[in-house]
């Protein structure tokens, strides 16, 4: 009796080839579903790149305006403020962040909220100290002069008749102050000893970041000038340090808390990287993240849709056919293995033409842009240009088609599975 | 009114069989007390007018479709005692099958549409090759392997079907009607090589059928007449 032979040889050829053929047995219907896929694909990795991209914009803006990639404070000074919550000694911890890999650039600064008058106006506003060297390293603020210079190099101060020592002011506050480049500005706050911190100073610049409360509420000095002012020795409020990219961020920082910690000048001194320094940004990040994966899912829902109507008729249109199949002794399981092969294989078509040109099409977007100068001002809130490159990279590139392919392959079950329920007669007299 | 009389080992029992369908508020008696055996080697044919139950016995003893009542027994497997899935192992081991619409499968050529049993069966794929081949040599469609169904016509793809249903060695073959779609003189030469593989292989072939001509090449013909066996001859 020939019944099965006991060594069974691999029989993916047959039922590969079953499949393949079947899948090109309506072309038109086939190149309809691997369209559906790949446009899902191709709109996913363009809308992932493009808000990675934007994020990235986003940070980099924060970060290069303000913040740095890492800081290096006194403890307990980033959640109050306090004048005399100082780096006593920054130079040996400025020094050895400097010569650490993957560090691009380090410099200090020293913030006091002080009262800054015109001759007309008065208003509150947070004096930065910054070195005019480095500065420009690790910020854009030189960039954003809009009027006037930057600040010298060496700043003459102290002598009686010295000119006042320059200032760079906020746009919006230059404003509100009614000043201009040239003006006389008084700033009046309290010192590190307690004593009454006062000078006066000269406009020598105005920025304009775009950012509203940035461009509204600082002032710019060197830092010298506000150690002088402001009774603060050699000390600084922050060290702050840029790094290669934002994926080096973690391992600097573990760098850093590892030797610092071991200076007698770091005693006290705390790390915080620009997540923990700007939080509002990463959860408004975070916020849209999650707005962006309900946009991505429901646009996944309905492709699944488009995909399972196709799906369904391919299989009941043939229904007879698998009746005949499962009397001739194929069995239900085969079937279901048949069609999933079948699905797989629109699949992968569907999501390796996405990638090839959801890939294209964000890397010239990635090369040229794309213009948003509509929204340039929500942008401006965000430091934001008029252009937004999207970035492409492995995730933003393979997480859409990942979730396309596995939602496809779980809606191919449903026809299969309810094929597998059929009976051999009933699949044969089906109409 | 029965004139036939056992004289062999039975290769199918169908004892006190009813089958009813119900359609809305209706029930048709399918088969009504069919009691019918067909012995090994046989080459018999089911003939009867549209409705009269001939395709629901046919797929009843080729285990496609249950009874309601009564025992089938073929090959000494009683159905009643199987499950879906021993049933189909049966099916594929031990019963062929011819439909009248030959039902290939469509993407498959000739050649693999002959194999595919085998496939299933687990041979060797050279193994297959090999026999696939010499069977479609022996229903003279050497030459068309390579075709695919709709390359072919009907009476080849029903020559394909034929060397699909014995390829595997079945001990009976089901044809449902396997001429009616033919002209006479394809349904012949069918009907020749049916009866050639008949005498050379000994293995049972059952039809179902209208045809005169598979009447009169079937060595033993029974009537079916509202679901009942209103007579069966030997020739």
């Amino acid at each position: 009796m020939p019944m099965a032979h006991s060594h069974v040889r691999p029989k993916i050829t047959l039922d590969m080839k079953m499949a393949w053929r079947n899948v090109w047995r309506n072309p038109r219907r086939t190149w309809l579903t691997v369209s559906a896929i790949c446009f899902a694909c191709v709109v996913l990795i363009f809308m992932l790149s493009f808000q990675f991209g934007s994020y990235e914009t986003m940070i980099n803006s924060s970060i290069k305006i303000n913040t740095g990639h890492l800081q290096v404070l006194a403890r307990g000074y980033f959640d109050e403020k306090s004048i005399r919550k100082v780096v006593e000694n920054p130079d040996p911890v400025k020094e050895l962040i400097a010569g650490m890999d993957l560090v691009e650039a380090v410099t200090v600064r020293a913030n006091a909220f002080s009262l800054v008058s015109s001759q007309k106006r008065t208003y509150g506003a947070m004096v930065v100290g910054v070195d005019p060297v480095l500065e420009p390293r690790v910020s854009r603020l030189k960039e954003l002069i809009r009027s006037g210079e930057f600040l010298p190099d060496t700043p003459e101060s102290g002598g009686p008749d010295a000119e006042p020592d320059p200032a760079l002011v906020g746009a919006l506050l230059a404003r509100n102050l009614k000043v201009r480049v040239g003006d006389e500005l008084t700033v009046l706050g309290q010192g590190r000893d307690g004593s009454v911190a006062a000078a006066i100073l000269t406009v020598c610049g105005i920025y304009e970041s775009g950012m509203d409360e940035f461009d509204r509420n600082t002032l710019h000095i060197p830092i010298k000038t506000f150690q002088s002012v402001y009774s603060m020795g050699p000390a600084v409020h922050e060290i702050i340090v840029n790094v290669n990219s934002l994926t080096d961020v973690p391992a600097v920082k573990k760098n850093i808390i590892n030797r610092v910690n071991h200076l007698p000048a770091g005693e006290g001194l705390v790390v915080m990287d620009w997540d923990e320094l700007v939080p509002g940004l990463t959860q408004s990040i975070r916020i849209d993240l999650v707005m962006g994966m309900i946009f991505w899912l429901l646009l996944v829902i309905v492709v699944a849709f488009s995909i399972l109507n196709t799906f369904l008729m391919a299989v009941f249109e043939r229904t007879r056919e698998f009746g005949v199949m499962m009397a001739i002794g194929t069995t239900p399981q085969r079937l279901v293995k048949l069609l999933l092969y079948e699905s797989g294989l629109m699949t992968v078509v569907g999501v390796c033409m996405g990638i090839v040109i959801g890939c294209g099409v964000t890397w010239v977007f990635q090369v040229y842009g794309i213009d948003m100068s509509g929204s340039s001002e929500i942008l401006e809130q965000y430091g934001m240009s008029g252009r937004i490159y999207p970035r492409l990279s492995p995730v933003t590139a393979l997480a859409g088609p990942l979730l396309v392919w596995i939602i496809t392959l779980a809606v191919a079950l449903y026809p299969a599975l309810k094929i597998k329920g059929m009976k051999p007669v009933e699949a044969m007299t089906h109409i | 009114m029965y004139s036939y009389k056992r004289n062999e080992m039975p290769i199918v029992e169908v004892r006190g069989v009813n089958k009813v369908y119900q359609q809305g508020d209706i029930r048709i008696f399918a088969l009504k007390d069919v009691d019918i055996t067909f012995d090994s080697g046989s080459f018999a044919a089911i003939a009867g007018p549209s409705g009269s139950g001939k395709t629901t016995l046919l797929n009843i003893v080729g285990g496609l479709d249950l009874p309601d009542t009564g025992e089938v027994i073929v090959d000494g497997r009683n159905f009643g005692e199987m499950s879906q899935g021993q049933l189909a192992q049966l099916r594929l081991n031990r019963i062929g099958f011819v439909f009248q619409s030959y039902n290939l499968i469509p993407v498959l050529s000739a050649l693999e549409n002959v194999e595919y049993v085998m496939l299933l069966q687990g041979v060797g794929k050279s193994e297959r090759r090999e026999r696939a081949m010499a069977m479609l040599e022996e229903v003279g469609l050497g030459d068309k392997y390579n075709n695919r169904p709709a390359e072919l016509s009907g009476g080849q793809q029903q020559r394909v079907a034929v060397a699909r249903s014995i390829v595997s060695d079945p001990a009976i073959v089901l044809a449902d009607e396997p001429t009616a779609n033919l002209d006479s003189k394809t349904g012949e030469g069918l009907l020749r090589i049916m009866a050639g593989m008949n005498e050379k292989r000994k293995v049972t072939f059952i039809f179902s059928t209208h045809d005169t001509m598979v009447m009169d090449y079937a060595h033993r013909l029974v009537n079916l007449r509202d679901g009942r066996v209103a007579d069966d001859q030997i020739k």
